[in-house]
């Protein structure tokens, strides 16, 4: 055993500087913990690709009821994918402030990624709601039911992205900009960077092949 | 109040279940007394159910399995004497509702809470010892996977005391699992104990792929790997991809059946066909899950007895990383039958018979290792070879059922249980319980009575031909599977001699637990004070058993492909140990209730769910986040492990190989 390797290279510290592989020993927290989490998100967008094939195969099942082009309008959904990316945007802002530990920017940017949430959140439920109450809700059929899903399941990421925000908030808040805290902050936003990626797939797949005329 | 949740939902009228429950309800309670009497309570909390250290949660998971495995095989047991005695004019001692209820269980059991347990706690327990370091990626979640795991274990069982368990088998097929004709709790106890425990399922695949991905000792690149870790990690690859799909057609059909959503049925425009779709793409590689570990479980033993290195190393990789590529190729063969043409069944079935290919180089591969070794027949070993024998006979019935036509023939008959029964019980059973017989003196610091080992697997050997191969021809004559009254009375002689297999497997897995018993009475005699009882070639053997909570003093530095062996054969041939390493204290994580904690609030929200009690249920989601928000809180997140203490571990360590150099001998 070369002198080298005699410092205990345990899970917790000690980091090498080979090509990341993890050849020369195990990697430090701050790979492995991104890293095990995007692995989630990917898992996640495995979730969202059965969700899609589902709507791809239903989306003619309208069992009489109204289609795709009945329902759809492309500005609401400009607006609220306008949202959703400026969200992601400032979400990254917000990671940089984070990175030059400047306490008030990050809040303010994680409020402002908040806000444009919210918004993309209203208009989508304010749609749901619309949808339930001309008579095309999930029950009517089983078109509705993988429309209602599909978007449904990206709408309740965003609420839990939400619910994770505020919790970033308070932390950041309580402990500062301790190691663990900075990477969850990074996990926060490559899941809300994921979020946009799924929603492009949605614009497309759903409403903008959906008005197709 | 209590939703649909009564006083009536417990079978009081049903002898069978009420008097089964009531005695394990006897048995936990006697348990939890005996444990508060002698006192064990806070040595089971700060040891075992709050331990985030990999060993104890593999050990967890495997105790989790083999009480999984009687419950399974007690329905196994059920239907085996209802198809004896219901032969005929007799009508047998199980009415249709209630067999539909154990043939149900006993699969979605004997896969979920059996064999996946089983598998992953034997990964749990090994791969950070074959990679030389001292715990997963993620220790705290790894001990969540567990507790949710054991929490849908939990609710499947609870159907057995309170309401029923679904009548669908164990795929839960819509439209016959959709409210309309299953209105009752039971799908909805199946439904909501997978999706618990499917998240725990997944979690633990994000661990052991960061793992094995980016947490290695120094040295070990991906070549020197061994193969039991590269199967875990095709494995833990699998479920990443394949288990949110179930979890996504889990979710549409519970969307069905709460709120009346038009998924998979009849009207509305609903489309079964896409659940069978949907499932199969999860139940195809699940079938990899569980076989790919226990062809790793295998490689091992066929190296370490064989006394060489395993034949074919490279090809035994790209076998394994091409049947987790297939494997997703070929689901559409469940359902030949559905009508999707013959172009489609010609590229699927060709597809099928593909993935025979890389499994037969694997099956070479073994028997080349065997071949010029030093063979030792160690229980192990055994098992090799009756796996060998039993899988390619099962593997050929694959074949065979992979050509549509013959499918359309045999297809939902006693032929396919029995091929599947052939290759689970051939590859997986026989495979984790070499795995327990191979891993044990590790685990605790001696081995299983090997006398007693050979019996076992015999008893499971012989009564697996017994009880199976008689399927194989009922099917042949016309025999549909889940049949609760059989109207030929000339099947009878075939259905006896299916009796007798699982009577003899019962005494297998009777003596399994009397196995256990004895080798813990008589331990004296067989210590493993070395840590390489087996004269082993990967790193599990270089530390002590029981190993230490930090696996490694020094995490080893790794030359060659066989890290263990290459050492062990340096340190033979200049008769000393290398050179005692500097120590330095060692971070480990701490404990933590957080798991068990964040099980109980799940399976109060699946009960609550499971019985319309919504009150319950937003409870048990608020309290779930409270304890993640309550432990991302803390402050505390490793404990340190003193220099002197590592040292004084290791000295002993070392002590023990000094000693043993000039005259190093194997159990054999």
């Amino acid at each position: 055993m070369t002198a080298s390797e005699a410092p205990a290279i345990g899970l917790t510290h000690g980091s090498s500087e080979d090509t990341g592989l993890g050849n020369r020993g195990p990697q430090s927290k701050s790979i492995v913990v991104p890293y095990g989490f995007w692995l989630f998100v990917l898992s996640d967008m495995v979730l969202f690709s059965a969700l899609f094939a589902s709507y791809a195969s239903l989306a003619r099942a309208t069992a009489g009821g109204p289609g795709t082009l009945q329902l759809f309008d492309r500005t609401t959904v400009a607006v609220e994918t306008i949202a959703l990316l400026l969200s992601s945007f400032v979400c990254g802002l917000a990671m940089v402030a984070a990175k030059r530990r400047n306490l008030w920017w990050t809040e303010a940017w994680l409020v402002v990624t908040a806000i444009l949430g919210l918004v993309f959140l209203f208009i989508e439920l304010r749609e749901f709601g619309h949808m339930i109450s001309i008579g095309a809700g999930p029950q009517r059929s089983a078109f509705l039911s993988s429309f209602f899903t599909l978007v449904g399941c990206h709408g309740a990421h965003v609420t839990a992205g939400l619910m994770w925000i505020g919790t970033m908030m308070a932390q950041v808040w309580a402990k500062g900009f301790q190691p663990h805290i900075t990477r969850r902050l990074l996990c926060l936003s490559i899941f809300w960077h994921a979020l946009d990626i799924i929603w492009v797939a949605i614009f497309t797949i759903v409403y903008l092949i959906g008005t197709l005329p | 109040m209590f939703g649909r949740l009564t006083w009536n939902s417990v079978p009081w009228n049903q002898p069978i279940p009420l008097i089964t429950s009531l005695v394990v309800l006897a048995a936990i309670v006697a348990v939890l007394v005996w444990i508060t009497i002698n006192k064990w309570w806070p040595y089971l909390w700060n040891e075992w159910i709050t331990s985030t250290d990999h060993k104890r949660i593999g050990v967890m998971y495997i105790v989790l399995a083999l009480v999984m495995l009687v419950r399974g095989f007690a329905d196994a047991l059920m239907m085996r004497a209802q198809q004896t005695i219901a032969v005929g004019a007799s009508q047998g001692y199980l009415p249709p509702e209630h067999y539909d209820q154990i043939f149900s269980a006993h699969g979605t059991i004997m896969i979920f809470f059996m064999a996946m347990p089983f598998i992953i706690g034997l990964i749990n327990f090994v791969v950070p010892l074959q990679l030389g370091v001292r715990d997963v990626a993620f220790p705290t979640m790894n001990n969540v996977s567990f507790w949710l795991t054991a929490s849908g274990a939990l609710l499947v069982n609870l159907s057995l005391f309170i309401g029923e368990f679904a009548r669908t088998g164990w795929l839960a097929f819509p439209p016959l699992s959709e409210k309309q004709f299953s209105p009752g709790v039971g799908v909805d106890y199946y439904l909501v104990a997978l999706q618990i425990a499917g998240v725990g399922t997944v979690l633990t695949a994000v661990n052991f792929v960061t793992t094995i991905l980016k947490i290695r000792a120094p040295g070990m690149s991906y070549m020197r790997m061994p193969i039991f870790t590269w199967t875990a990690l095709a494995a833990s690859l699998l479920i990443l991809a394949a288990f949110p799909v179930l979890t996504a057609t889990y979710a549409e059909l519970m969307l069905d059946r709460y709120l009346g959503f038009h998924f998979f049925t009849n009207d509305g425009g609903g489309n079964s066909m896409l659940y069978m779709n949907l499932i199969w793409v999860w139940g195809h590689p699940e079938v990899y899950i569980l076989a790919l570990p226990a062809f790793g479980i295998y490689s091992e033993i066929a190296a370490t007895f064989s006394g060489k290195p395993l034949f074919g190393y490279r090809s035994m990789v790209f076998a394994t990383l091409g049947i987790c590529i297939i494997s997703f190729m070929v689901w559409l063969h469940h359902f030949f039958t559905m009508g999707a043409g013959a172009d489609v069944n010609a590229v699927f079935g060709i597809a099928s018979m593909i993935i025979a290919v890389p499994t037969g180089v694997k099956i070479f591969n073994w028997m080349f290792t065997m071949y010029g070794g030093r063979v030792r027949f160690t229980t192990p070993m055994y098992y090799l070879i009756g796996f060998m024998i039993t899988f390619v006979l099962g593997g050929l019935t694959g074949v065979l059922l992979a050509i549509p036509p013959v499918d359309f023939i045999v297809h939902n008959s006693l032929f396919l249980v029995a091929h599947f029964h052939n290759v689970i019980i051939g590859a997986v059973v026989f495979g984790v319980m070499a795995g327990y017989t191979y891993w044990f003196p590790k685990a605790f610091g001696f081995t299983l009575d090997e006398r007693l080992g050979k019996i076992i697997f015999w008893c499971w050997f012989i009564g697996f031909y017994l009880a199976w191969f008689p399927e194989y021809a009922l099917g042949f004559m016309g025999a549909t599977r889940r049949l609760q009254h059989i109207a030929d009375p000339s099947w009878q002689p075939y259905l006896d001699v299916a009796m007798v297999g699982a009577v003899v497997i019962l005494a297998g897995i009777v003596l399994t637990v009397w196995q256990l018993i004895y080798s813990i009475r008589t331990r004296d005699r067989r210590l493993d004070l070395t840590g390489d009882p087996w004269d082993g070639r990967t790193l599990e053997w270089l530390t002590l058993s029981p190993p230490p909570h930090f696996n490694f003093a020094v995490l080893p530095d790794v030359h060659g492909e066989e890290a263990y062996w290459t050492r062990k054969q340096t340190a033979l041939r200049e008769e000393r140990l290398i050179e005692e390493p500097r120590f330095e204290p060692i971070e480990m994580p701490v404990n933590t209730p957080t798991g068990v904690i964040c099980a109980f609030f799940a399976s109060l929200c699946g009960f609550a769910v499971i019985w319309y009690i919504w009150w319950l249920a937003i409870l048990g989601l608020i309290g779930a986040f409270a304890v993640l928000v309550w432990y991302a809180w803390r402050d505390e997140h490793e404990h340190i492990i003193p220099a002197e203490e590592v040292a004084r571990l290791e000295r002993e360590r070392r002590r023990i190989r000094s000693e043993l150099l000039g005259d190093w001998k194997p159990v054999t």
